[in-house]
Order: C-alpha cells, then sequence, then structure tokens
C-alpha cells in the first residue's frame, strides 16, 4: 500500500507538469482552435532558457524561472505571428500542418545550435527529503507543486478576474462578437499565446531540474502527453486541463510502477484513443451540436 | 467520343515510359555510372512513393487526415521479417501477409477512429501508431528495443519499382473509379455525400485500410532492404516526413507525391552532410508551404504525358484522359 500512495505522489507532482503544459494547449485551442504542436517545444526551450540563465549567468532559481517564462512567451508570441497569424482563416488542417513544421524546425534549431547531447542544471534546490510514514516526498517535488499550483492560481484570478481575462473568454465564445464589442482580437490570441507559453517555459525549467537532463527533444513526449490531458479534461476547459494533468500523471506512475516503465509512453494514447472514441469532449466537455 | 486505339495507345505510351526509365536506371547502375550509394537513394526513394501515394489516398483524396502511417509502415515490415526470418517463407508470401496485416491493423484502427473528424482524427491516429511503436518496443520475440536483425536482403530495384508502379496504378483506378469519386465526395463535404447516398463510413475505412495496406508492403520492403529494422524509426517522425511529401506535392495529386519524393530525395542526397540545417529546411519548407501555397507543387492535378496528344485530342473534340 506504500509504494501504491508512494507512485501517487510521484503521479502527482509529474501530473501538475502535464497540467502546466496542457493550460498552454487548451488556453490556445479555446481561443484560435488551434492545436499548437509546437507547444512541447516551447516547454523545451523554456528548459534550455533554463539552463543558460544558471549555468551562464549564474541564476538562482526564481530569476531563472522569471527568464524562462519571458523568454517562452515572447517566443510564443513570435511563432503566432509569424506562423499562425497569416493562416487565421484558412482550413484547421492546413494550421496543424504549419504547427508541426514549427515544431519541427524548433527542435532540429536546437539541435544544430546546442548538439543532440542531453545537458544537465546545477542543483538549483535543495535535495531535502521529507518522510511521512514511509511515503517519501522530495524537495523538488514539493517545489515542482508549489510552483504549478501557484501559477494556475494566478492564470484562474488572470482569466475569470481582469479585463484581458473577461476579453480572453469573450474570443473564445465567438471570435466575431468580441471583435465587434470592441475586443482587438488579435492582441487577445497574443496574449493568450505569450500566457501559454510562459506556462510551457516554467514547465520546461521545472521538468529540467526534477530530471536533471534537458536535450532538445525533451519537448515532444511531454507535449503530445499535455495534450492528451487536455483533451482528458476536455479541451478548452481550463480546470479539465490541471484534472486531466494529474490522472495523466498519475496512472503513468502507477503503469510505470506495476508495469513496466516501457509501457508509460502507451499510457497516455492509449487514454486518448478511449477519452475520444467514448466521450470526445473530455471529462469536463460539454457536448457541442455540430454545425452544418 | 475517343476511339479504342487511342485510349491503348496513352495507356502504351506510359508503359512504355515506365520501361524505359527502368531500363535506364538499370543501365546507368550496370555501367557504375550510379553507385551503390545512390542506388540506396533511389530504392528508398520507390519505398517512399508507396507510402506517400497510400497517404494520399487517405489525406488528400479521402480527406480523413491521418499522421500515423509509419506505424502502418512497422505492422508490415515487422510481420514480413518474421515471416522471412523466423519462419522461413518465401518473400512474396511475406510481402503478402506483411502488407495484408496491416491492412487488418488499418481496418481495426479506422472502424473506430473514423467517426472522428479533422484535427481528433490526425491526434488519434497519432496516438494509434505510437501505441504500435510501443507494442514492438516491447515485443522481445523480435528483439524489442534492439530491433530486429538478420533479415534477409531480398528487396532489390526491381522489387521497388515494380511494386511502386503496380501501387501508383491501383490507387490511381482505385481514385477514378466510381469509389474514388465517392472518397473524394467525403472530402469535399462529408455531410453532402452522406446525403447523396455515400456511405461514408465504408468508404472512409476502405481507403484508410487500402492506405495501410500498401504502407505495410512497404514496410515489408523496407525490411528487407536495411536488413535491420527498429521500432524508433516507425514513430511520428518518419510519421511526418511521409506528410510533408504529400504535403509538398499536393493533397490529392498522385503524380504530385512522386515528384514530391523525387525532389525530396535529391535535395536529401544533396545535403546529406548536412543533416540538421536539412531538417531545418524541411520545416521552413512545410511552414512556408502551407502559409504560401497550401495546395502545395501540384494542387489536386495530376501531371499528363503527352500535351501534343492533349491538343490533337481536344482538337478533334475529344476528351482527354487515359492513364494520366
Amino acid at each position: 500500500m506504500t509504494e501504491f500512495f508512494q507512485q501517487v505522489i510521484n503521479g502527482i507532482a509529474l501530473g501538475s507538469v502535464y497540467a502546466l503544459i496542457a493550460l498552454g494547449y487548451t488556453m490556445v485551442y479555446g481561443i484560435a482552435r488551434l492545436i499548437n504542436f509546437a507547444h512541447g517545444d516551447i516547454y523545451m526551450i523554456g528548459a534550455f532558457l533554463g539552463y543558460f540563465a544558471t549555468r551562464v549567468l549564474g541564476f538562482t532559481f526564481l530569476p531563472a524561472l522569471l527568464l524562462a517564462m519571458f523568454g517562452c512567451a515572447l517566443l510564443g508570441v513570435l511563432v503566432e505571428n509569424c506562423a499562425y497569424k497569416p493562416l487565421r482563416r484558412a482550413p484547421r488542417i492546413t494550421l496543424l500542418i504549419t504547427a508541426i513544421g514549427v515544431s519541427f524546425l524548433l527542435e532540429n534549431s536546437m539541435i544544430w545550435a546546442f548538439s543532440p547531447q542531453p545537458r544537465t542544471l546545477p542543483e538549483l534546490l535543495t535535495s531535502y527529503q521529507l518522510e511521512v510514514g514511509g511515503l517519501i516526498i522530495t524537495a523538488q517535488q514539493f517545489f515542482l507543486l508549489g510552483v504549478s499550483v501557484i501559477l494556475m492560481v494566478l492564470l484562474q484570478v488572470l482569466v475569470q478576474r481582469t479585463r484581458a481575462g473577461k476579453a480572453m473568454r469573450a474570443v473564445s465564445m465567438d471570435e466575431n462578437a468580441a471583435a465587434l464589442m470592441g475586443i482587438n482580437v488579435n492582441h487577445i490570441i497574443s496574449l493568450t499565446f505569450a500566457i501559454g507559453s510562459a506556462l510551457a517555459g516554467a514547465a520546461g525549467l521545472l521538468v529540467g531540474i526534477y530530471y536533471n537532463r534537458i536535450d532538445p527533444l525533451m519537448g515532444i513526449m511531454p507535449g503530445l502527453k499535455a495534450f492528451v490531458a487536455a483533451v482528458l479534461g476536455g479541451i478548452g476547459i481550463i480546470p479539465g486541463a490541471v484534472l486531466g494533468g494529474l490522472i495523466m500523471g498519475v496512472a503513468e506512475s502507477l503503469v510505470a510502477g506495476y508495469l513496466s516503465s516501457m509501457y508509460r509512453d502507451a499510457v497516455a494514447f492509449t487514454i486518448l484513443v478511449i477519452i475520444l472514441l467514448v466521450k470526445p469532449t473530455g471529462i469536463l466537455g460539454k457536448k457541442a451540436q455540430e454545425k452544418v | 467520343m475517343r476511339s479504342l486505339f487511342q485510349q491503348f495507345r496513352t495507356q502504351l505510351q506510359w508503359a512504355a515510359l515506365i520501361a524505359l526509365i527502368y531500363l535506364f536506371i538499370i543501365g546507368m547502375r550496370a555501367a557504375h555510372i550510379i553507385g551503390s550509394y545512390e542506388m540506396g537513394s533511389i530504392v528508398m526513394a520507390g519505398i517512399l512513393i508507396i507510402l506517400a501515394v497510400s497517404l494520399n489516398l487517405v489525406n488528400g483524396f479521402t480527406g480523413q487526415f491521418s499522421i500515423g502511417h509509419a506505424g502502418f509502415m512497422g505492422v508490415g515490415a515487422y510481420l514480413g521479417a518474421i515471416c522471412t526470418t523466423k519462419l522461413g517463407l518465401p518473400f512474396v508470401v511475406a510481402l503478402l501477409l506483411g502488407a495484408t496485416m496491416a491492412g487488418l491493423v488499418g481496418l481495426i484502427i479506422g472502424l473506430p477512429s473514423l467517426r472522428l473528424r479533422g484535427d481528433y482524427l490526425a491526434i488519434v491516429t497519432l496516438g494509434f501508431g505510437e501505441i504500435l511503436r510501443v507494442i514492438f518496443l516491447n515485443w522481445d520475440y523480435v528483439g524489442g528495443p534492439r530491433g530486429l536483425m538478420g533479415i534477409p536482403q531480398y528487396t532489390n530495384f526491381t522489387w521497388v519499382y515494380v511494386l511502386a508502379v503496380l501501387t501508383i496504378i491501383i490507387i490511381r483506378n482505385w481514385v477514378n473509379s466510381a469509389h474514388g469519386r465517392a472518397c473524394i465526395a467525403i472530402r469535399e463535404d462529408e455531410t453532402a455525400a452522406s446525403a447523396m447516398g455515400v456511405n461514408t463510413t465504408l468508404y472512409k475505412v476502405a481507403a484508410f485500410s487500402i492506405g495501410a495496406f500498401f504502407a505495410g508492403l512497404a514496410g515489408v520492403l523496407f525490411a528487407h532492404y536495411y536488413t535491420v529494422i527498429i521500432p524508433n524509426k516507425f514513430g511520428f517522425l518518419f510519421s511526418v516526413e511521409i506528410l510533408i511529401i504529400v504535403v509538398l506535392g499536393g493533397l490529392g495529386s498522385i503524380s504530385g507525391s512522386v515528384l514530391a519524393t523525387l525532389l525530396l530525395t535529391g535535395l536529401n542526397a544533396f545535403l546529406a552532410d548536412w543533416p540538421y540545417p536539412r531538417m531545418i529546411i524541411y520545416s521552413l519548407a512545410l511552414i512556408g508551404i502551407m502559409i504560401y501555397r497550401p495546395s502545395g507543387l501540384m494542387g489536386t492535378r495530376e501531371l499528363t504525358l503527352p500535351t501534343l496528344q492533349q491538343k490533337r485530342s481536344i482538337s478533334e473534340g475529344g476528351q482527354q484522359g487515359g492513364a494520366a
């Protein structure tokens, strides 16, 4: 039983990261109806920015986190403006292919610039371990969860309590109506990309510290899994992304712990296939009628 | 009305051209103008043509966006390799079994997934492709992550050439048949097609399994050319490479897929020493095509052989057609 709870704790820590990435997916999908395939790679860039900040500039954890978030926000807006904005009215498949292109571009540019070899971050957080009734919680897991929760609360406040958040919700409901109400839709979409990418950047740095290993292709799998988490919770729904991320994290930890870590990648996609076939709108999603 | 003779002539011309290209390449190889390295590129191009044309049937003609094609290729590659390496069956049997198995897996996956549309379908096919890869990865009988080694090298240029031509002919005929019209109708507007009495599920699943069948065929050829297969070859990245070819050539153009394969193979050979800039160019090209020319090189048009004959048949008041 102790092992089970230990796996659940590991899963929640991992799941909070999936949730952070999934938030970006879900926000962008909610507003631009785009599966931003490059999102996982922005997470990777976040990890590399953290590496740069700590190894080269000698920053401590918090400034490194802020730099990673800020850099990723800029990158997110840049990608949106260069690649997605010209395709605002294009078919969704065109957008999807473009997103795959951006993803490849980021990965291969980073491989070219920094070689595919994995790198390690310096030890930024204490390696203290807390033992409660036989369960081990590391300080890193605590930070992972803590930072994720703080960012999620900030996001919730931003979306629900500010004017910009209200505008974002309006655009996601009806872009044209929002534009008629005087909302600058382009700015709101850019803002959404900035926020989502900043969250991914934070997740990248946190995971880089947690696993102490970063490489240019590290974003592919977490990106896909976070997308699954977003779909699982109901894409476009912010609490759904958090719920989906946590479920995914726990499921993966349990499978890795009890079956084999080789199957962990299959878990995500099995969940995805099942959820899309049974309830494509996700756990918290409402049924939408398709217009002809 | 086009005479029977003229219809024959167009096809004979194509047959002659196909035979000429074959003899030309064989001759160049015999004269050592094409080295074994270049021959490898040509064989790979042939395999890619089979993959691209079959993916085009699903993505381009039927409009069902699949990005798990490499998974089906993997099914064919593994089953074919098991047939020859472990069971000692002849290559032809391996080709047939591998392709049929991939087609069956396509049927099983297609039936539930094709109820989804657009980007959801894309993600589910991606998911299934990855699940297939993880299965190979965990299957000790075929070597797990180390891959399957010691596969006999049965594939040669002739096999690949003949099967690529066969794939093109079969898919072209399918597309130009009543079935193909039904598929194109689904691409243009699924609801309207359904209202006109097209059995949309049947045709979507049929196109999907035919595509998977040929992907499996390509997989068997691939396994028996390189003699080693590893699970990670059949992942998301390779699926995207096939997708890039189809998109570059034009969704809905068979000759576009062939041209794009040849173009990219040439580019690959040219940039072989710089693998990462090559991928950067690939991805920039993909983004650029989507923004400036989303229809690709050929759009939905096909390359037709004789422009001369086309003019003549128009002046005769006939309809140009035949083997396009």
